[in-house]
């Protein structure tokens, strides 16, 4: 599977640099602006729907319900690995119309309107046009007016790699990050690009952050 | 260190005793005309087990704790008690128990409503319904999680989102007052329960 091919084995040269020395790292704390005005969207109010794309995990359920909020749980790039395998076509397949149709179906076929929040994480930078904006044309659709999408990319414009994270929420406004590998991002985003991208949103906020984390709060 | 999970997590079985061919029942068998009580059956015996060579389609109730380890298609029902789906176990059935562990797959959605307990490497797609919910690193889980808080449970309230997609199983109906909740678009088949 991908994620685990990401853990641990050597990369595509498509996809991924040479693996790390020593394996995925350990869990380190941040804080996260981008996280904190996020779930400040959600303030006094419960039982709101959120999507996570960052696949079940103990902490984010915990964290989310306990705020009396329904979550509805995905692990994106499990879903990215069946639809566009892990090797080096993984770019090239996304432009299978089919291939793109099954991630879309995997991860993003809801009612219109359905959710209150998104939690994508980095799961965009993954994608090449023209399924990034399907995906995010998609995202609008099955967000619901008002609501925020939380999204992160990597903002070193020069870097051949960037560290893949499992992203896990401590508090409001700090998270866990726990290293996978580095992974070459399929393109670099800057302020303008991201604006494009989400030009159908009401509002795009930007967080730039010390490690060179674009975190990215879209108010639809 | 997986045998030993195993070990721990099925329901203790009480000591073997093998079962007397129906031969010898009778002839020990006391005469009487009342029915020997349920219970004594179930007590010597201990929990229910679906074996994992077992293929069932249809629903199952169970007034007892059951443990599945092999496929289910249809539907499973034990409101108090505890339902262990085994490493071998695949369901692809809705669910309804006051405790569910999960070892293996279920394609379904899940009402437990006590606790849901998802093992490393066990496998669920479906949304979930319950007061609490463990979640081990490894599991895989698709599905929304809807936490049931005893006065809400009481309480309808309006429909949730469900996903679209066919592959996606349909939600039950929402428990806790609010908002609408994502529903995936075509839901498969509906839980009717």
């Amino acid at each position: 599977m991908l994620k685990d091919r990401l853990r641990s084995e050597p990369s595509s040269p498509s996809l991924h640099s040479p693996p790390k020395k020593s394996g995925p790292g350990q869990p380190q704390n941040r804080a996260s602006n981008g996280l904190d005005q996020f779930f400040a969207s959600l303030q006094d109010q419960e039982s709101l729907s959120i999507l996570d794309f960052s696949g079940a995990s103990q902490a984010n359920i915990s964290f989310i319900t306990s705020m009396g909020h329904r979550i509805y749980s995905n692990d994106a790039l499990r879903t990215m690995e069946e639809a566009f395998g892990s090797g080096g076509e993984f770019i090239a397949n996304q432009s299978d119309p089919e291939r793109a149709a099954l991630f879309l179906r995997e991860n993003l076929e809801f009612a219109d309107r359905s959710f209150d929040g998104a939690l994508i994480w980095d799961t965009l930078q993954f994608l090449a046009p023209p399924l990034l904006q399907d995906t995010v044309d998609r995202l609008y659709r099955i967000l619901r007016p008002q609501s925020s999408l939380l999204a992160f990319f990597h903002a070193e414009e020069k870097a051949q790699t960037a560290p893949l994270y499992s992203y896990r929420i401590v508090e409001s406004k700090i998270m866990s990050l726990t290293p996978r590998n580095q992974v070459r991002p399929v393109q670099y985003f800057n302020n303008r690009s991201l604006e494009k991208l989400f030009q159908k949103f009401h509002s795009v906020k930007f967080f730039l952050t010390r490690d060179h984390l674009r975190e990215v709060i879209v108010r639809r | 260190m997986w045998n030993k999970r195993k070990e721990e997590e099925y329901p203790p079985k009480s000591p073997a005793t093998p079962p007397a061919p129906a031969s010898q029942i009778k002839e020990n068998a006391p005469m009487s005309t009342n029915p020997a009580p349920s219970h004594h059956v179930t007590d010597s015996r201990g929990p229910a087990v679906i074996g994992k060579s077992v293929m069932i389609k249809g629903q199952i109730f169970s007034r007892e704790d059951l443990t599945i380890d092999g496929e289910i298609d249809g539907s499973v029902e034990l409101h108090e008690h505890r339902l262990t789906v085994g490493p071998n176990g695949k369901l692809q059935a809705g669910v309804k128990a006051r405790e569910v562990v999960v070892l293996g797959t279920i394609h379904g959605n899940v009402e437990a409503s006590d606790k849901i307990d998802i093992r490393k490497d066990a496998k669920l797609v479906g949304d979930i319904k319950t007061a609490r919910i463990v979640i081990e690193d490894g599991a895989y889980f698709k599905g929304s999680i809807d936490i049931a808080r005893p006065e809400a449970a009481r309480t309808p309230g309006p429909a949730q989102p469900k996903p679209q997609s066919a592959n996606s199983p349909a939600s039950t109906a929402a428990s806790t007052p609010a908002t609408a909740a994502p529903t995936p678009a075509t839901a498969a088949a509906g839980d009717s329960r």
